[in-house]
């Protein structure tokens, strides 16, 4: 299976949009949303018909159990995350959105009244039949998501061992969720706009593939925005040799196809002719990254 | 200022907003791809290392008894050979392993992950987290751009750039806000992503309300949840092509704009109303 990876490291220039429509093109039976924090490609893609929900369990978080706590402030001191904190009774509280499981706190307890619980945070779905749609949504102010990025990329691998291309989805940023994303990848697409904005972060995307040793390249989306920009974009990459892999033109009715539920794959219109270009482009590189 | 889904224009208004202020802070916590500094251009910048611990081991003291390696719950540390390592990218600098450790052989060091960029524009007082890149968690960082921009005394207006999504990064981003701005666009995607910071906000009880930014044709959906939700609409940003080319070229934060100008006074005046100084 080839692993196609869209990143953007600027949100919102488009990473979705695009995906979608090369999963339209490439009729790509394995598919990804690896955007646990904002996930929205399930709401542009058709969703194949069986569902499975799977709970998802981060770090473990502290719990203090009151019986025993004699406020003796020790956890308290030791935690390094300030996520113990002492009540008006004399008991300790834990402020489970900040705890992240280190399990200090069990170890200098003097009375055994700290333990560390599994914590729910998030959900995965895995949709099956024709195709594999593997997602995931992190809980509210949940750490921990590359944990997720890796299970939701596992379950799609394991769900669609035969499918020759998957395409994924990826987050804004270079942080965890990115880098676990990044790994296995065959070719990341860097959607990126032609803003000051757009490249700063794109080059911190750069930075960040190139510490993990994954091949990229490069498309700028809502060209005409500003062309004086975009092109500065392609010849910084020319300069480094980063592969160009199309450009698309700023086009309304990107915005109203998303709007209607539909794909701007299916829409005739300048996006689609140059998203078409963009997958052609992207097919030649990933065959050469195999080749 | 948060909005869930990335590119709808957090930072744009967050530095309208913060010059439209007589004085103001601004704030970057999107420490992954911090912008705000791309327009505001802050001069006499200063910078500032944000760094975290990281186990050290005393080779000759260590008598390989793997308790700091059963101890460490992010699996940091591994043994290779007789000997304990440490994984960098994955240690959370807990300091677990110092205090389990019987022969005190787990010192600390520490590691730099980021800075903290500390500079002047015009009126605005500029503060940006910047995560080095390869780096996993951001959330010390922004922890550090938020100590460097806190001054207790101060009450004059501070502008708090949020990272996109809802994840703990935001979380820590809005900890001491005392009023949270949605930045949203007019398509189901910003309508998706806005729900959930809007949910996150409510388990925080954080007083918001919303701006509409690129607004164009009227988009039913979202005027009906900001209805069934009674979260206010405060302010709605026309969509122009010629404002996106100002943005594009990172201009456009800092020029002369009527409609815009009046449109972040009042901003400025309906969050004064809210509390905000």
């Amino acid at each position: 299976m080839k692993k196609l990876l869209v990143l953007s490291g600027k949100g919102g220039t488009g990473k979705t949009t695009v995906a979608a429509a090369l999963i339209h093109f490439s009729r790509a039976r394995a598919i990804a949303d690896c955007d646990v924090d904002a996930p929205n490609l399930h709401l542009t893609v058709p969703l194949p018909a069986a569902q499975e929900r799977i709970p998802f369990f981060g770090s473990e978080k502290a719990c203090i159990e009151a019986d025993r706590c004699n406020g003796c402030g020790l956890c308290v001191e030791a935690c390094r995350f300030q996520a113990l904190h002492r009540t008006a009774s004399g008991k300790v509280d834990v402020n489970t959105l900040v705890c992240e499981g280190c399990g200090v706190c069990t170890y200098v307890c003097p009375r055994q009244a700290a333990a560390l619980r599994p914590d729910l945070a998030g959900c995965r779905t895995l949709y099956t039949r024709g195709s594999v749609f593997s997602t995931a949504t992190l809980r509210m102010g949940r750490g921990n998501s590359g944990k997720l990025v890796t299970e939701v990329k596992t379950a799609l691998a394991q769900a669609a061992p035969d499918a020759p291309l998957a395409i994924i989805d990826g987050s804004p940023g270079i942080g965890c969720p990115v880098i676990a994303s990044v790994s296995g990848a065959d070719l990341v697409l860097a959607v990126t706009e032609p803003t000051v904005s757009g490249l700063s972060d794109l080059q911190r995307l750069l930075h960040t593939a190139a510490t993990l040793d994954a091949p990229i390249a490069v498309c700028v989306n809502r060209f005409d925005d500003y062309p004086e920009g975009g092109e500065r974009i392609e010849a910084f990459c020319r300069e480094r040799h980063i592969p160009l892999a199309g450009r698309i033109p700023t086009d309304p009715e990107v915005r109203r196809a998303l709007n209607a539920g539909r794909s701007i794959a299916e829409v005739e219109c300048p996006a689609q002719a140059a998203l078409l270009e963009v997958y052609h482009a992207v097919q030649r590189l990933l065959g050469e990254e195999t080749a | 200022m948060l909005s869930g889904k990335g590119g709808t224009g957090k930072t744009f208004v967050s530095v309208r907003l913060a010059l439209a202020a007589p004085a103001a802070t601004y704030v970057d916590c999107d420490v992954e791809e911090p912008d705000g500094r791309l327009f505001l251009q802050p001069q006499q910048v200063t910078r500032e290392p944000v760094e975290v611990t990281l186990p050290d081991f005393d080779a000759q003291r260590c008598t390989g008894c793997r308790k700091c390696v059963d101890f460490c719950r992010f699996h940091a540390l591994a043994f290779v050979g007789v000997k304990p390592m440490v994984f960098p990218e994955v240690c959370h600098g807990c300091g677990g392993c110092v205090r389990v450790c019987p022969v005190n052989a787990v010192g600390e060091r520490r590691r730099e992950i980021g800075v903290v960029e500390r500079g002047v524009s015009g009126t605005v007082q500029v503060v940006t987290g910047v995560l080095h890149p390869g780096e996993a968690s951001g959330v010390p960082v922004i922890r550090a751009a938020l100590r460097a921009a806190h001054t207790p005394a101060d009450d004059t207006l501070t502008v708090i750039d949020c990272p996109p999504g809802s994840a703990c990064t935001v979380l820590e981003s809005i900890a001491e806000a005392d009023f949270c701005l949605l930045v949203t666009e007019p398509t189901v995607f910003g309508l998706h992503n806005l729900r959930m910071v809007a949910e996150l906000t409510q388990l925080m009880h954080k007083p918001r309300g919303v701006v509409l930014n690129k607004a164009q044709e009227p988009f039913a959906p979202l005027t009906e949840y900001l209805r069934e939700q009674r979260i206010p609409l405060l302010a709605e940003i026309p969509y122009r092509a010629s404002l996106a080319r100002e943005i594009a070229a990172g201009l456009a934060p800092r020029g002369r704009d009527a409609e815009l100008d009046a449109l972040f006074q009042t901003l400025l005046r309906t969050l004064q109303g809210e509390g905000c100084p």
